[in-house]
């Protein structure tokens, strides 16, 4: 039989074709529907945190509370969400005075140690960003840490080899190696309780509502009235990490 | 025709290199977990991993499923926005089992000092008080009553 050019090629576009399809089809057999199991489903939410600046009293209730919710180390420099205490010399705004005492898990002092009165002061929370562009997960040499559909950024602790690209790679410092494991270690947005329906233990025991969890998929979520009447701002923006910890009344001196 | 003039290197070049390929081929295949890259470059297992921690804070709804008598007292109050656990730890273990572990009453002077102790950075409209002038050694809870902090 004459085979003409168009005919082999049509053919050869067709078998193409077909055995990608089919080695797409294989793959998806061979992994098993991994979210079939349970209620939550990942690509139906997004998840962010709103956090409202002129509501923090820093009163560390987060900072205790993702301790005892994450079992993360004692020792007073581990801190997956931490806070931290600005205060902004009217004379000199671009060089603000930042303290942060054990991460404020015990609270702040009433005064600064050298005593001075002008200038504002304010409490920044913060917390992994969860960024959808995230430095950290693209500096990862194994694949250990990744974001996943529903825009939470995880570390797989049985493959992280404990490099520490990523806790360079972070602009926010959220990361640290957890002596433990020697493992990457860093904030969850609690996702063992998202997935659950229950909000983050941090939000769960703000005492004035300063942080609050957001689901930006569901438009039933509170934030969006929120977030329509209030001005917000990232940590960094002109990184391009696409951090989701989203601050109301954020100062322009915060770094 | 001359065959190529020590065609033989070639030839066991060309075997060791498909040897290499066949080990570095089988040895992936057996080392790289089944669900590596099945949602992106990385163990879609590891999300389960993460998800299989246990809670240690019980979150409000299963507070109030029980206490109906703090909920009502509540109600009203300045602290009704405040989650129980806010102040009496993480109780995962009481909600799942009340009869299994009892919590303890939080300790109220340093808990309350957490919030309303005096503190440069707090918004001048936040209750605040200076701890050391405002009670002497009374402890907070003697005039105020945590559920429902307003003096009548």
């Amino acid at each position: 039989m004459d085979t003409s050019r168009r005919d082999f090629l049509m053919l050869g576009t067709k078998m193409f074709v077909m055995t990608s399809a089919a080695a797409a089809a294989f793959e998806h057999v061979l992994a098993g529907a991994p979210e079939a199991a349970s209620a939550y489903h990942a690509a139906g939410h997004w998840w962010a945190m709103v956090i409202d600046i002129e509501k923090c009293i820093g009163s560390g209730h987060c900072v205790r509370a993702c301790k005892l919710e994450n079992h993360v180390v004692d020792e007073p420099f581990y801190f997956r969400t931490w806070v931290e205490r600005y205060h902004v010399d009217p004379l000199d705004m671009d060089h603000p005075a930042v303290d942060s005492p054990d991460g404020g898990i015990d609270g702040f002092p009433e005064t600064y140690p050298d005593g001075r009165t002008t200038g504002k002061t304010f409490f920044v929370p913060k917390m992994c960003n969860h960024c959808a562009d995230s430095p950290c997960t693209q500096v990862c040499p194994v694949g250990a840490t990744f974001r996943t559909n529903d825009g939470v950024v995880l570390i797989d602790k049985d493959y992280c080899l404990g490099c520490r690209y990523c806790v360079q790679a972070c602009p926010y410092g959220c990361r640290y190696i957890d002596p433990r494991t020697r493992t990457a270690d860093k904030c969850t947005l609690c996702y063992h309780r998202l997935t659950k329906g229950l909000q983050p233990a941090c939000c769960e025991t703000c005492p004035t509502g300063a942080r609050q969890i957001a689901d930006l998929k569901n438009p039933d979520d509170p934030i969006h009235a929120f977030l329509r009447s209030h001005q917000i701002q990232v940590l960094k923006p002109q990184m391009a990490t696409g951090a989701k910890v989203y601050y109301s009344g954020l100062d322009g001196s915060v770094r | 025709m001359k065959s190529f003039r020590d065609a033989a290197h070639l030839i066991r070049l060309a075997v060791l290199f498909a040897a290499g390929l066949l080990v570095f081929s089988v040895a992936r295949a057996a080392l790289v977990p089944k669900d590596f890259g099945t949602l992106g470059h990385y163990r879609a297992g590891a999300i389960d991993d993460v998800r299989a921690k246990p809670i240690a804070y019980a979150g409000q709804k299963a507070c109030a499923e029980c206490h109906l008598d703090v909920v009502d007292l509540r109600a009203q109050a300045r602290h009704k926005g405040i989650a129980c656990e806010s102040c009496h730890g993480p109780l995962a273990t009481h909600a799942a089992d009340p009869g299994q572990m009892t919590p303890a009453r939080p300790e109220a002077r340093p808990l309350c000092v957490h919030c309303h102790a005096a503190n440069t950075g707090k918004s001048t409209r936040y209750p605040i008080v200076d701890v050391t002038d405002h009670a002497g050694d009374d402890t907070c809870i003697t005039c105020h009553k945590p559920h429902n902090p307003k003096l009548s």
